[in-house]
């Protein structure tokens, strides 16, 4: 096994300011960035403050950002640098930093409560549900979400427009409205709930353009921009303009076989 | 006096797992105000880890499960030192607390006629988990963490405030239960980002923190895991149960270094994967039990065909229950037969086609791929035991989770004891959070409820002591009394690998007994070290800080594991003596019971010799007859001492 000293610049401060700050630290083989700050933490800067749980990309609580990117820090090896390359790690630009490395994402954990939850279907009682693995692998892929904000971080609409952060709910919630959407057995539609509209009237969806960046930086690989925000702009936009579908819309949805 | 935020709440729940999350939806629904305290951000609890699935005999894939299958299974793992009440709970509700999840918008692997899937796991009799690819832990604390939010919208529409009903203090430690005599009164806490004390005023509190592995070097849990509820409940006088009894899983990553310990599923096996030494031999066919003997397949040949044929097969032994396949990988590696990390080989890659892998896999599949260069679909994973779950806990009454001796204390989840005895079956944790979630903020919302004009008053002293000591370490005392040198403060991350380092050497997969009675003087020489700890920086956001008041914790907890194990005189699930190596019917029926050895919950933290923890032993109930009666004799002459059999 080879060790070596790798120079380290973290930022440290809090909302009043801050800078970064040197390290000469040592790193070993298999290692990765959530290592490399623990061991500062241990060895050099005891009250270094930095958000962590699970160390396997569970929990999505490490998110920082890596050299500009933003990035899970338990996922990200030390190889993927070079060993001369001076590494920079840096607190979520879009959220305020509370200090170090750790920010308020107060802002995510509001959206959550603005996106209406899901509605069991009346006539069924628990343990009556019957879905196929089909029609549910699309929210599925949305499930496998781990809230690690990454994607709230990267979202131009909000990284450099604080002023976007009231109407825009951001990927993360847009895709949770077209998860409940794509459930097979949400009645949201029976409390007159057209979770559609909502994506665009309410969660300001038409702010998004479709540059992707979100399921760039998505550790789970979820396609959040081909699977959950086009989808729901086409069904978005189809609803608006096109009077057959609104038509439809109007009239009750065929019960599913079975 | 100091001066602190206070609040009034009806219940407090303290952790935001699954145990707690149930609890707090439970004592809402039932019309307590509820609070929860959670030590990270909402969302992020230990239970995300889970993988492998919630067990619940709803008999979807098998239609031959039912609820004394499981009862069976269960009793069979924990060696029947279950407290057997509680498995039996357990086992009855395990089904309605799942499809529940699904009226709450959980979206389980389903199987072909649209129900939800299950599947194998270990010392499962039949196909049994429901679950969610390997991430069924995310789906179930996402669906509790949604169904909390619906409760907090539907307050909103009512009282035009989310929170007025059900409040989630997140990144939040509570260092004491504060209490009125002998009944609780309350919670004393800081919040981790400002370091400012608060005071919850309660008449009811469920501890629902998880269990202890960060005591211990090698661990898949979290840093969240240092014992905490166990220590708040000790300190309030409730007492441990079985403390000895600490499960490690048999797989854990091995290589690299940096992630040693993080945990590999037990579906890879579940779904086929086996294990093989260095020789390339399946091992596990050597090390069948003989309590097991007639339930295991003899050849691997009968093991394979199990998967297509369970009905008329045996299943491999690679899917005995979780103590006996580490303490089987111990041996081989013991013996020379391991992997190049020091593990053995575990393998799917030439089990099933690698798209299989994936879908039924994929987090597996992106963990090693990621974090180790090793893809799964086509080479073998090197793993080895890891110190994954605490059997033992707070001892609780079977039906209504309170905790003994204290009025007003709950207890769910890994925090408490009993369930499933000396050793948990996969797949049985994520429906014990369930069940007894539920089952603890049902009845903390019932107490509450009645103490509605006489609530315990909050004693203002308490709250003097307890920031006292949360503030200890910013003036950490410098030479002990009467040494001559000057010593610094002890650093809290070296105070903490030490004791990490000590627990997983002197007491950890095999015990013996001079080797715990080092790691008590050990743990003595540490508890006198820690009320040095000190630490640099102020309040907020201060990780050295919160390290030293949870060295409190993970001491206090360490010193019971380690005298209960101490005491034990045989081997039974997660306790093993090479000194006693046999399961000894005697001791079928003891309950080791720790508390504090001083009552008023002061710490008397330099007496090596007595420590701070007192053992008793107790004599557990008869199992009820009509549940013995689910076994055949045959079976139970393995376990029972005679005279239990006869009565």
């Amino acid at each position: 096994m080879s060790s070596y000293e790798a120079a380290f610049k973290v930022w440290r401060g809090d909302i009043k300011g801050g800078g970064l700050e040197d390290f000469k630290i040592e790193v070993n083989d298999g290692e990765v960035v959530l290592d490399i700050i623990h061991r500062i933490q241990a060895t050099q800067a005891p009250d270094l403050a930095v958000r962590w749980n699970c160390k396997a990309g569970k929990c999505g609580s490490c998110s920082a950002e890596i050299n500009g990117r933003p990035r899970l820090m338990c996922m990200t090896r030390m190889s993927v640098f070079t060993r001369d390359e001076t590494i920079t790690v840096t607190p979520l630009r879009a959220f305020p930093v509370i200090r170090d490395l750790v920010t308020d994402v107060g802002f995510n954990y509001q959206k959550a409560r603005e996106v209406p939850s899901f509605v069991p279907p009346a006539d069924l009682g628990p343990g009556e549900y019957r879905m196929f693995q089909e029609d549910v692998d699309r929210s599925q892929e949305f499930r496998k979400c781990i809230e690690c904000f990454l994607c709230q971080d990267t979202c131009h609409v909000v990284r450099d427009h604080e002023e976007n952060k009231t109407a825009f709910a951001g990927p993360r919630f847009l895709m949770r409205v077209a998860e409940l959407d794509m459930h097979p057995l949400d009645a949201a539609e029976s409390t007159g709930l057209d979770r559609k509209a909502t994506a665009q009237e309410e969660h300001g969806l038409g702010y998004c353009n479709i540059t992707k960046c979100c399921s760039e930086v998505c550790p789970e690989g979820i396609h959040i921009t081909d699977n959950a925000l086009i989808p729901l702009k086409e069904r978005a936009v189809d609803r608006k303009y096109d009077p057959l579908v609104w038509l439809g819309s109007k009239i009750r949805r065929r019960p599913t076989e079975g | 006096m100091s001066v602190v935020d206070r609040q009034d709440w009806d219940v407090v729940v303290v952790g935001a797992g699954g145990a707690g999350l149930r609890a707090a939806i439970e004592a809402r629904e039932r019309g307590a105000r509820t609070a929860v305290i959670c030590k990270s951000l909402f969302g992020k609890a230990h239970t995300v880890m889970a993988e492998g699935g919630i067990a619940a005999a709803m008999g979807n894939v098998n239609s031959g499960d039912n609820w004394e299958v499981h009862f069976r299974d269960t009793m069979r793992g924990g060696k029947f030192l279950n407290q057997w009440r509680m498995a039996e709970l357990h086992a009855n509700e395990a089904p309605d607390r799942v499809w529940e999840l699904e009226t709450w918008g959980a979206l389980f692997d389903r199987t072909k006629d649209g129900r939800i899937s299950q599947r194998n796991f270990g010392g499962h009799e039949y196909p049994r988990l429901a679950h969610v690819g390997d991430r069924t832990g995310l789906e179930l604390i996402r669906t509790l963490q949604q169904k909390i939010v619906s409760l907090q919208q539907e307050d909103f529409r009512e009282t035009g405030d989310y929170e007025s009903r059900l409040k989630v203090f997140q990144e939040c430690t509570v260092t004491r239960v504060l209490k009125d005599g002998d009944k609780v009164s309350g919670v004393f806490g800081y919040e981790r980002e400002s370091g400012r004390f608060f005071v919850l005023e309660a008449p009811a509190v469920v501890i629902a923190t998880g269990g202890i592995g960060k005591s211990f070097k090698v661990t898949s849990n979290s840093w969240e895991y240092t014992g905490d509820g166990h220590a708040l409940a000790l300190l309030a006088g409730a007492p441990l149960l079985n403390m000895e009894f600490v499960q490690f899983h048999p797989t854990g990553m091995v290589w690299p270094p940096s992630v040693k310990g993080i945990l590999v599923t037990e579906s890879v096996r579940g779904d086929g994967g086996v294990l093989r030494n260095s020789e390339g031999k399946r091992f596990m066919f050597d090390y069948i039990p003989d309590v097991f003997k007639e339930k295991y397949a003899q050849s691997e040949e009968e093991g394979d065909r199990w998967y297509e044929d369970p009905d008329h097969n045996r299943r491999p032994p690679e899917l005995l229950p979780r103590d006996e396949v580490a303490r089987a990988i111990n041996s081989e590696v013991k013996a020379g037969r391991g992997s190049p990390h020091g593990g053995v080989f575990l393998d799917v890659s030439t089990r099933m086609p690698a798209e299989v892998i994936r879908r039924r896999l994929p987090s597996m599949y992106h963990q090693f791929k990621e974090l180790a260069d090793v893809d799964i679909t086509a080479e073998a994973m090197e793993v080895g035991p890891t110190c994954h779950y605490v059997m033992g806990g707070i001892a609780v009454e079977s039906d209504t989770a309170a905790a003994r001796g204290v009025p007003g204390l709950f207890a769910a989840g890994e925090v408490a004891g009993g369930m499933h005895g000396s050793n948990r079956l996969g797949g049985n944790s994520l429906s014990d959070l369930l069940v007894f979630g539920r089952r603890a903020g049902w009845h903390a919302a019932e107490y509450a409820a009645g103490l509605t004009d006489t609530r315990p008053p909050v004693d203002e002293d308490q709250i003097d002591t307890a920031a006292a000591e949360a503030l200890r370490p910013f003036s950490a005392e410098g030479p002990a009394p009467g040494a001559d040198d000057g010593r610094p403060p002890e650093n809290p991350y070296t105070l903490h690998q030490e004791l990490q380092q000590a627990m997983n050497d002197l007491v950890g997969i095999i015990r013996r007994e001079g080797e715990m009675e080092r790691a008590l003087e050990k743990l003595a020489d540490l508890r006198v070290r820690a009320r040095r700890a000190g630490v640099e920086g102020h309040r907020q956001f201060n990780p050295g800080w919160h390290l030293s008041l949870d060295l409190r914790n993970m001491l206090l907890v360490s010193e019971c594991v380690a005298r209960a194990a101490l005491e034990r005189t045989e081997s039974r699930g997660g306790h093993t003596r090479e000194d006693h190596p046999a399961m000894d019917r005697k001791w079928r029926n003891v309950n080791l019971l720790c508390a504090l050895t001083d009552p008023t919950g002061g710490l008397l933290a330099t007496d090596p010799v007595s420590g701070q923890i007192t053992l008793t032993r107790e004599i557990t109930e008869p199992i009820r007859a009509d549940l013995l009666a689910l076994f055949e004799k045959e079976e139970l002459v393995k376990y029972l001492a005679e005279e239990e059999l006869y009565e």
